[in-house]
């Protein structure tokens, strides 16, 4: 990138010269073309089967927890979800990318990323069921994640406030001397957030090696793209802010993986920021609190269920030999079981004892929150019937 | 012990800790080379490099986030907001985020080594813009330190204290006194307690509650009170969150009587809350109503800066009011 500061020689002109459609046309890279076949003249990124059938497998996880926890929302086991459906090539193909060392910092719709790390069903179960098993506590709302030992930051709701978080984090890792980058994933309704602006800002001037990696998937809940900006997507903003930037097929699940691949290595080698606009579609509501029909069609639908990226990379495996339909059937189910058979767990499992309530606020519970406390218990203690989840606890 | 004036020691407070600890790294708008608009960060990119002393795009919402995500991440940043009346783009990242970061994770990751500097006050002519006194927004927040020292001894003991302290902390330095206030400073490597008032002067008639600039004030209209016969006892609070009440309230139990003054508008200042907890503590030990000299709940003037100040006149009716109640 050319920096054009006030010390830069900058070319004059004598016309009055608007520029208008932006400056350069930004494509999308594409390995698998929609029907699955490699793109003519696309590099097939070195790959091994191994890495190949746990993308695979990461993917078809999502969809399946996903469907089961649509599912149990609906039948008033758990309060709130958020699915991915349509987006597992762009966060399972960007987390298999990187190395184990690399933070995550995502916004809320990325579990494909943190079934990729090995985030594991009674993991996800105990998070949603917000019990004592859940190494948040139980203190957020099902689907914010969390999870130190494998480097995945806890979700925030505030949408985009893990962007400068995530400049800062890379900063501090490069500061460590670590061979390691931050990822930082936001949807482009995030991105018009000032916090995206703030960050990625900062991460280019202050040299942090970040992926910021932006879910175009069409829709901020019912706000769809052409009311969120008027300018070349998020990719734009990027080459304004002085970053490496690259556009892929999010749906593209080699695409994805290797554009995240060439990312990290640019990211680790210059000490520079990465952003990657992944163009993709959620197929699934914003979350079980609203209803698309309500803001878009169903010919829109179905046009993207063709683009399926699970369909797609399907068809690449079996080409290679790396895909036997009928053992994978069989591998559904037995996910199906295992998913419905830890739900039914975690939905036992108690939540945390009330003393847990004033932990974490500050290192130890100040007076003011001792007091707080113990008022609270000897409440409970008095209409024990009323507090049925931590009376027991207070005796 | 040199003498110091408030930024000097607190130069050398963010000297003392930057040299002990390499983690420390400390950035913010102009605060490297230049050294800061109020120059607390003077040289200390020279003797650190530009890696741990750094300028920031002008960002608070981008300053605070980055920095938490570096706190996040197990560096120890002291971030500067250039005044406290533009923290405000970071409201969201410090009440959403750094105050949230440990509970909301079950402590698996938290914001606790940051510590947010930033000036605040009136009496330097800088009109709404430069003098606000916000602190009651940040009392709001659990999770949250907030720390205010009243001159250079103070200044440099709290903020190596608030540096290392596990848990965030804002760190309000009332820039009236930056210059203005000159003391004894030891040059090694010292801490004030977080948390824990201060008992100025002893006293016996009537407690008199101020932090930062304001405790000078609460000093001269004792003065002026005791050429009437009134003892007054001067605390100065020195931290707003968590407050040390069983110090407040030990102190009001023997004099019957609170006043307490802030900078802030009145209403929903910090001394609401104080006042709700002492008459809570000590109903039966008050001999008057607890008085409040505080800011106008006006935006604060420039031409009206003097009118506006909760200054030694005002609390020298008030403590008269007080005692003949």
């Amino acid at each position: 990138m050319i920096s054009r500061n006030h010390l830069a020689d900058i070319k004059t002109t004598n016309q009055v010269n608007i520029i208008r459609n932006g400056i350069v046309d930004i494509p999308m890279l594409q390995v698998l073309s929609p029907d699955g076949d490699i793109v003519s003249g696309a590099t097939v990124p070195d790959i091994q089967e191994e890495t190949a059938r746990k993308m695979f497998d990461a993917m078809h996880y999502v969809r399946v927890l996903d469907e089961r926890m649509v599912a149990a929302q609906r039948q008033g086991r758990i309060s709130f979800y958020l699915a991915c459906t349509g987006e597992e090539a762009s966060t399972v193909g960007s987390a298999a990318a990187l190395s184990d060392n690399d933070m995550i910092m995502s916004q809320y719709r990325e579990q494909g990323a943190l079934a990729f790390r090995g985030y594991t069903t009674k993991q996800f179960m105990n998070q949603m069921f917000s019990n004592k098993a859940d190494p948040n506590k139980g203190r957020q709302m099902p689907i914010h994640y969390g999870d130190k030992p494998l480097n995945f930051m806890t979700i925030s709701s505030p949408l985009g406030t893990q962007i400068p978080q995530a400049a800062g984090y890379a900063y501090g890792q490069k500061m460590a001397g670590k061979e390691a980058v931050t990822i930082c994933y936001f949807g482009e309704g995030a991105a018009s957030e000032g916090d995206f602006h703030a960050g990625v800002n900062m991460a280019a001037v202050l040299n942090c090696p970040a992926i910021f990696f932006c879910r175009n998937n069409g829709y901020a809940i019912s706000t769809p793209a052409e009311e969120q900006f008027a300018g070349d997507g998020i990719a734009s903003r990027g080459i304004g802010y002085g970053v490496p930037t690259l556009r892929v097929d999010g749906n593209d699940v080699l695409a994805v993986y290797q554009a995240t691949r060439k990312a990290r290595e640019l990211a680790l080698a210059e000490n520079t920021p990465v952003l990657i606009e992944a163009m993709t579609y959620r197929l699934a509501a914003h979350s079980t609190s609203d209803d698309p029909t309500g803001y878009r069609s169903k010919e829109e639908e179905e046009a993207w269920s063709k683009k399926d990226p699970i369909a797609r990379f399907e068809k690449w495996l079996s080409g290679k030999g790396w895909y036997d339909a009928p053992a994978y059937a069989k591998h559904l189910d037995t996910l199906r079981q295992e998913v419905l058979a830890e739900l039914k767990l975690a939905e036992k499992v108690p939540v945390c004892d009330i003393d847990e309530i004033v932990e974490d606020v500050y290192d130890t519970p100040p007076w003011h929150l001792q007091e707080q406390r113990d008022q609270l218990k000897a409440h409970i203690a008095k209409y024990p019937g009323e507090y049925p989840k931590t009376a027991g606890g207070v005796k | 012990m040199t003498q110091m004036n408030l930024l000097q020691a607190i130069n050398n407070a963010l000297i003392t800790a930057m040299t002990e600890d390499e983690k420390v790294m400390v950035f913010g708008e102009d605060v490297g080379h230049f050294g800061g608009v109020f120059r607390a960060t003077s040289n200390l990119q020279e003797k650190f490099g530009k890696a741990r002393c750094f300028n920031t795009p002008l960002t608070e919402q981008g300053i605070i986030g980055f920095a938490n995500g570096l706190a996040s991440q197990g560096s120890v940043p002291v971030a500067e907001i250039q005044f406290g009346d533009y923290i405000f783009p970071a409201f969201d990242q410090i009440v959403n985020e750094t105050a949230k970061f440990r509970y909301r994770s079950g402590g698996q990751f938290s914001c606790g080594t940051l510590t947010i500097r930033t000036p605040y006050g009136g009496g330097i002519a800088g009109g709404h813009y430069h003098s606000q006194s916000p602190e009651a927004f940040f009392a709001h927040v659990p999770g949250m330190k907030i720390v205010i020292p009243r001159n250079p001894y103070q200044a440099k003991g709290l903020l190596l204290a608030s540096i290392r302290d596990d848990n965030p902390v804002l760190f309000m330095e009332p820039k009236k006194l930056y210059r203005a206030s000159v003391s004894e400073v030891p040059d090694e490597d010292y801490e004030l307690p977080l948390g824990k008032a201060d008992i100025v002067q002893e006293g016996k008639d009537i407690t008199l509650l101020a932090w930062g600039a304001q405790v000078d004030i609460i000093k001269k209209a004792a003065d002026m009170a005791l050429e009437d016969g009134v003892s007054c006892e001067i605390i100065d609070l020195r931290s707003i969150l968590p407050w040390d009440r069983a110090t407040v309230c030990e102190s009001v139990m023997r004099t019957g009587r609170l006043l307490i003054n802030h900078e802030a508008p009145l209403t929903g200042g910090f001394a609401s809350e104080i006042a709700a907890s002492v008459q809570e503590q000590c109903f039966l030990y008050l001999e008057a109503p607890i008085a409040r000299v505080c800011g106008l709940d006006t935006p604060y003037p420039l031409a009206h800066e003097k009118e506006y100040m909760p200054d030694e006149l005002k609390t020298y009716e008030a403590i008269k009011r007080t005692m003949n109640y």
